[in-house]
């Protein structure tokens, strides 16, 4: 099992391929729609966002005696911010994207050249999930509410995660495209 | 055992709260059938992860997936205008309670309500039937899968060839985006809406049912076949498992129309029913 520390630099991304699986430990950031959308339309964004580890996740949490708790944290679809991530990567040098379902070309390439990977989170398997991001350092943006702010986690076992498009243009969903596309053809021929 | 009735939409929070946090005993068996014949190292290792998760959210009492969707009801049995109050409240009461994640928003502005209603949610069905009992069944919908539905007006020329291949391309191309292994819920017949409407109905079969329409049967059949053939596999990252089950549901339609829909559950798919007997005694299932 290999575990990443989060955050990550250059190097450790670049080490990675697709196929392995992952833990990560240390801090995970959370962004969907509009967090990626305040983003790229600050002057002056949060530094957390720097060198981070990108969680595509709106969680459940529980605020307890102005103490927040994480109940439920799986990954949302990413492919909703396939016109954004490009510009985070390369703006924000963001070292690991987490979500479920992949992303399109134009994400690829920039987490080829700036040195970033895609890793796929299990669906749905938020409590499993939540657990390893153990605590919560902080929120921003609350304002955009719970699903779509910028929670901030240290995580201690966050995963597994499958290394699913990695600094080399290299992509499972591609290779599974491929085949899926075989079975369309046969049956619409 | 002596049951004390409890207001209705207490009821409502126990139903919620069971379909979120337990999947029904139908379901995992689906998922136990598909590790034991999966032969993906990855996709094995998914469900893996999925069951694991089920077991956690159960024994811990939270819900299963971040997404706790927007409920869907369908009331049937003995209905009076106090219900949607009932369930209303219930929802109210629950968002924060089980929790809930607060997930409506208004579709302009996006401004979220914050207790999950808003105009027109939630979104209620009614089926009175005759009897003194009422039942209650809720279809937790997330959007990851929701957002996959499809509908297409063929034409009755397209026939059984063209059904399987809008069907086949409805599921292949939303991979991994509703959390496969998916439920798939196809509604054939009625009109445009009847048909979206016969797709979701359709999820609310368990999935050791077995479909007694012939011509449905086998067409459920063949597509398994299909679409487990195809290699998506468990969130899209390739194996022998896309889908669970397939269920079809059917209705007559203008003999000029042939409206198909696909509504997808994820593996995640949640359910669960309530009869509320005449004494106000409940009694839940799944
Ligand atoms: S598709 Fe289902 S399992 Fe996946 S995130 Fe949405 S609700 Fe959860």
């Amino acid at each position: 099992m290999i575990t990443l520390y989060s955050p990550m630099n250059e190097k450790d991304v670049r080490g990675l391929r697709i196929g392995q699986v992952v833990h990560i430990k240390g801090t995970v950031i959370t962004g969907r729609d509009e967090m990626h959308m305040r983003a790229l339309s600050s002057k002056k964004a949060p530094e957390e966002l720097n060198n981070s580890t990108l969680f595509h996740c709106g969680p459940i949490m529980v605020s307890d005696n102005n103490e927040w708790k994480v109940i439920a944290a799986g990954p949302t679809t990413s492919a909703r911010m396939n016109s954004m991530e490009a510009e985070m990567i390369t703006r924000f040098k963001i070292r690991a994207v987490i979500g479920k379902g992949g992303m399109d070309d134009r994400t690829l390439k920039a987490m080829k050249d700036v040195g970033c990977v895609y890793l796929a989170a299990i669906g749905g398997a938020a409590v499993s999930l939540a657990e390893g991001l153990s605590e919560v350092k902080g929120v921003i943006w609350e304002d955009l509410g719970m699903a779509e702010a910028m929670w901030i986690f240290d995580a201690s076992q966050f995963g597994p995660l499958v290394v699913a498009m990695d600094a080399h243009g290299n992509s499972i969903y591609k290779d599974v495209n491929a085949k899926v596309k075989r079975t369309m053809e046969r049956i619409q021929s | 055992m002596i049951r004390m009735p409890i207001p209705l939409e207490d009821v409502v929070v126990n139903l919620l709260r069971l379909a979120n946090t337990k999947l029904p005993d139908d379901v995992g068996w689906a998922l136990e059938a598909a590790a034991s014949w999966e032969t993906n190292e990855i996709a094995y290792s998914q469900l893996g992860g999925i069951m694991d998760n089920m077991k956690k959210a159960e024994f811990t009492g939270r819900p299963m997936c971040q997404d706790t969707g927007i409920p869907v009801f369908y009331v049937s049995g003995k209905i009076d205008a106090s219900i949607e109050e009932g369930i209303r409240e219930g929802l109210k009461k629950a968002t924060p309670l089980i929790p809930l994640r607060p997930n409506t928003v208004h579709p302009l502005t996006r401004k979220n309500s914050g207790d999950n209603l808003g105009d027109g949610m939630p979104i209620i069905h009614y089926r009175p039937t005759d009897g003194d009992f009422t039942e209650i069944t809720v279809l937790p919908k997330g959007a990851g899968s929701e957002n996959m539905t499809r509908l297409a007006m063929l034409n009755p020329a397209d026939g059984a060839d063209g059904i399987k291949k809008f069907i086949v391309s409805a599921v292949l191309e939303a991979g991994g985006r509703p959390c496969p292994p998916t439920i798939v819920g196809v509604g054939i017949g009625g009109t445009s809406d009847k048909c979206v409407e016969m797709a979701k109905e359709a999820l609310l079969r368990p999935t050791d049912s077995v479909n007694e329409n012939d011509e449905e049967r086998e067409l459920e059949d063949e597509l398994f076949t299909i679409l487990n053939s195809s290699g998506l596999g468990p969130m899209g990252l390739g194996g022998d498992t896309t889908v669970l089950r397939v269920h079809v549901k059917t209705g007559y339609c203008h003999t000029a129309s042939l409206p198909v829909a696909v509504n997808l559950n994820c593996w995640a798919a949640r359910r669960a029913t309530v009869r509320i007997m005449k004494d106000g005694t409940a009694e839940y299932r799944q």
